[in-house]
């Protein structure tokens, strides 16, 4: 396990020395004055261009820059947003909860609906179930994110008036953000509509997170399936039907954990295009999160917000990626003795 | 498998007390409001601005005037003054107060007196003397103010008591009153001035406001929403909705959705009129407007500073085309920045649409071959253009006809007023919504010299002639002798073309049928006091 760990840190190490790279030339390959870029300090007057350029050690050589820069980073000062003149770092933290909570329920939802499907046209191998499944999953997979987001806003908002298109909670109701999850700040809250406004943000939420959910959902399908009938197919599990087990008691007992294991590895792996698909998902029902901050910059040239935006939603997936990894190997043991890093 | 079954029953037990509360809810909907708005205030004064989104947001929810405009007939009406005296010579006008206006208590201040003469001092004061404490605080700069040449109208405003103002002016002016009538000419509260000159907060003057509204500001969130409660003392009138949220919502598409899933009460400058119109539970309302769309030249910049070039793009451009497709057709076509309706307006007949003529022009001004050059198109719908970019496309077709190539430029709106300023711009397809009836009210903001310092004539074209005939046509209250300036002043805009009018647009809005009360009027901003929701 140590190994496993020194390698992991390793890999983290060095992805992020990539990343942070990347970002600072950013500045350089933006249009502008690289300092200006790096620090939205658009209104700075002389002398406080002096200070800038003195903390940013923008007369040394690129190194020494670099290293500037990442010691602002490590300080928590990603610098000002050109068009706001806020703070960047506390605008990324004001809208990261949002996007973790969107993702989060989408990848539930799409673990509690794609594995036991999956499981289930396994054990029904090349009946009619299976192929009604795969179908369905091939579809799910096929269709474009944004033509299905608007579909289900034309559907379920417009057409039949169930769920709300847009926005994270109706304006009606006032909750202070304490976590920044917005569901558990609302149970934290004391408004004395406290109830309908958790009603008002869960049927907020049900519409994108299902949307964010379909593709991953299909991948899920098939990775579960696949899972499934190797298990079903490897020696021990003859060997209990052999025993005389009831096909019922083979699944629960022997067959579910053994392939929920394979499962397990490929489901981290998915978060990262997960993520993706909030991103585009949050601009088309306007949800106060990363991903629509981010492209709102992007229309906005906000060369500085790019740069931070990037940065840490990268990282942030990368994190995700190695926590994963570590959960497989908590699962699996051989998988620590693998040579390479999944 | 079982805790999977609990989530489920967990969550179904949570749907079901909630159920419990629906009468509850039912209240909190029918007491609040939301106006899906088209875009962000700048800030919130609106003394500092010329924006229509941010006089929308703030103007007449969060302050009032001393006189303003009967909604009846435009006619100039008491406010916070109950009544008003002109001397003969109109170069003196008295205020008389009404007693016992409460201004706002909010979670930042609570006054401790009603409004008196010092607050009506105050809030004019910031703008005429640049002594004054607070005159420089958010840049110092009163476009509205400063193009209708306030302080060179003004010579000095007196307090003869507590509840008696007096204007003393250098010369008559026949526009005065209306200028005191527009959404600009706010009144704020000088205790609560005090109060941040004390504790060293100037600049939260104009972003915490205090005034003497129907609405006091609870919170803002810049891109996502404005929220206000109801201002319990208000002077006027018991207000009805509890709780007024601005929703910021700049995708026109977004808006309309919002409207259809009853996310919204009332939306702003909405498409598909003729579905909303054929909505059974929808209601279009639309007032006539005095404004302009139109496309400004940066004077200063090659080659627009060639009178040629400037009319060759005139010729180019179909604006037929454009009324038909950006404004389906419901906008009267503008040859001068006046509308028909006002009395000053003067038909011209210049501008054809023709590639020849056009083309000959080019040949003339030196560009046989044509230029490149930008076009900085809104980002948000405006009464006067409800889509900048869509006309910057058509205009982008028509010019690339005649050799000019033509690149879209676009900024979120308050990066993009602010940018404008600068006078990044080469070309910008912009307008101006008049703030009452007089027609100064176009020729000053839009195309004077004071206003090109200032920033509201975006062209930067500065005619000391066009100038002079407008001073004279302020001296006189003669009609038909301001008519004649007018005219002529029309004349030279015709000839110089320091920008191309496009339309006079109507002003639309949606509503759900439960929302009832007059929200629109032909000058200023939204209004909400006296509206009432079933």
């Amino acid at each position: 396990m140590l190994i496993f760990t020194l390698r992991r840190l390793n890999l983290f190490f060095f992805t992020m020395l990539l990343l942070s790279i990347l970002s600072f030339s950013l500045s350089f390959l933006f249009p502008g004055d690289p300092l200006i870029n790096l620090t939205g300090q658009i209104n700075a007057t002389e002398q406080e261009l002096v200070v800038l350029r003195e903390s940013y050690d923008t007369d040394l050589n690129l190194f020494q820059q670099y290293i500037a820069y990442i010691a602002h980073i490590f300080n928590g000062n990603l610098g000002l947003s050109m068009s706001s003149q806020t703070e960047i770092s506390s605008d990324i933290l004001a809208v990261l909860p949002a996007t973790i909570e969107l993702s989060l329920f989408a990848f539930l939802l799409a673990t509690l609906i794609g594995i036991p499907l999956g499981f289930i046209a396994a054990i029904n191998h090349n009946k009619t179930i299976d192929n009604v499944i795969l179908s369905i999953a091939m579809i799910g997979y096929s269709v474009p994110v944004f033509w299905l987001g608007l579909f289900a806003i034309l559907i379920f908002s417009i057409t039949l008036g169930w769920l709300p298109s847009s926005g994270q909670i109706s304006l009606l109701y006032e909750i202070e953000p304490i976590t920044g999850i917005l569901l558990f700040d609302i149970l934290l809250s004391n408004s004395e509509y406290k109830w309908q406004a958790f009603q008002n943000a869960s049927a907020h939420i049900i519409l994108p997170a299902c949307v964010i959910a379909s593709a991953p959902a299909t991948i899920f399908i098939r990775l579960a399936r696949t899972a499934m009938l190797s298990v079903l197919n490897t020696s021990y599990i003859k060997a209990t039907m052999a025993k005389g087990l009831s096909f019922k008691q083979i699944i629960i007992r022997h067959a579910l954990r053994n392939a929920l294991i394979k499962v397990v590895q490929h489901v981290g792996l998915q978060f990262a295009n997960l993520v993706t698909l909030a991103m585009i998902t949050e601009v088309i029902f306007n949800w106060p999160g990363i991903g629509r901050w981010l492209i709102e910059s992007i229309y906005q040239r906000d060369y500085t917000a790019i740069q931070g935006g990037l940065l840490v939603l990268s990282s942030f997936i990368f994190v995700v990626h190695i926590i994963t990894d570590y959960i497989y190997a908590a699962l699996n043991p051989r998988a620590r003795e693998l040579r390479h890093g999944s | 498998m079982k805790s999977y079954f609990r989530t489920i029953m967990a969550f179904l037990g949570v749907s079901i007390l909630s159920a419990c509360d629906v009468a509850n809810n039912e209240q909190l909907s029918q007491n609040s409001l939301i106006y899906c708005a088209e875009g962000s205030p700048e800030t919130f004064n609106p003394q500092l601005v010329t924006s229509g989104t941010t006089i929308d947001a703030t103007a007449n929810q969060i302050y009032n005037r001393l006189i303003s405009f009967s909604r009846k007939d435009n006619s100039i009406s008491p406010a916070l003054a109950k009544s008003w005296h002109v001397t003969r010579d109109g170069k003196m006008i008295t205020f008389y107060l009404r007693k016992n206006i409460a201004f706002h208590q909010t979670e930042y201040f609570t006054p401790s007196r009603t409004l008196n003469a010092d607050d009506v001092l105050f809030s004019f004061n910031r703008i005429l003397d640049k002594s004054h404490s607070f005159h420089y605080v958010s840049g110092g700069s009163y476009p509205f103010f400063q193009s209708v040449g306030f302080s060179d109208i003004v010579d000095s405003i007196e307090k003869i008591n507590d509840y008696t103002i007096r204007f003393k002016l250098n010369q008559a002016n026949s526009s005065f009153l209306a200028n005191l009538a527009t959404d600009f000419a706010v009144i704020l509260s000088k205790e609560y001035g005090d109060k941040l000159s004390i504790m060293n907060k100037k600049e939260q003057i104009d972003i915490l406001p205090i005034g003497t509204g129907p609405f006091k500001l609870k919170s803002y969130l810049s891109g996502s929403h404005i929220r206000y409660y109801k201002h319990d003392g208000y002077w006027n009138n018991e207000v009805a909705i509890e709780q007024l949220v601005f929703d910021i919502t700049s995708s026109n598409t977004a808006r309309l959705t919002k409207l259809l899933t009853r996310e919204c009460d009332v939306i702003a400058y909405p498409i598909a009129q003729e579905q909303i119109i054929d909505h059974p539970h929808f209601i279009l309302d639309e007032v006539t407007s005095f404004n302009i769309g139109y496309l400004g030249f940066n004077t200063l910049k090659p080659p627009f500073d060639n009178i040629k070039v400037r009319l060759a793009i005139a010729h180019a451009i179909d604006i037929d085309a454009i009324i038909d497709t950006v404004y389906s057709g419901l906008a009267e076509k503008a040859t001068t920045v006046l509308p028909k309706s006002s009395w000053a307006h003067k038909k011209n007949t210049a501008f054809t649409h023709s590639k020849t003529r056009a083309k000959q022009l080019l040949n003339e001004a030196g560009y046989p071959e044509g230029f490149a050059m930008d076009i900085w198109a809104m980002p948000v719908q405006r009464a006067y253009n409800p889509n900048a970019l869509t006309m910057a496309k058509l205009i982008q077709a028509d010019l690339n006809e005649v050799g000019i190539k033509v690149d879209i430029v676009s900024y979120e709106w308050s990066t993009f007023l602010r940018r404008l300023r600068l006078g990044e711009h080469s070309s910008v397809l912009l307008g101006w919504s008049a703030d009452h009836p007089d027609p100064d009210n176009f020729f000053t903001p839009l195309l004077s010299c004071a206003a090109a310092s200032t920033g509201s004539n975006r062209t930067a074209w500065c005619n000391e002639e066009y100038d002079s005939l407008l001073q004279l046509a302020l001296q006189t209250t003669n009609i038909a002798q301001r008519t004649n300036f007018y005219h002529q002043a029309q004349a030279i805009v015709a000839k110089e073309l320091p920008l191309l009018p496009i339309a006079h647009s109507k002003r639309f809005q949606a509503r759900t049928k439960k929302v009832k009360g007059q929200l629109l009027s032909s000058f200023g901003g939204i209004n909400f006091a006296e509206v009432t929701k079933e």
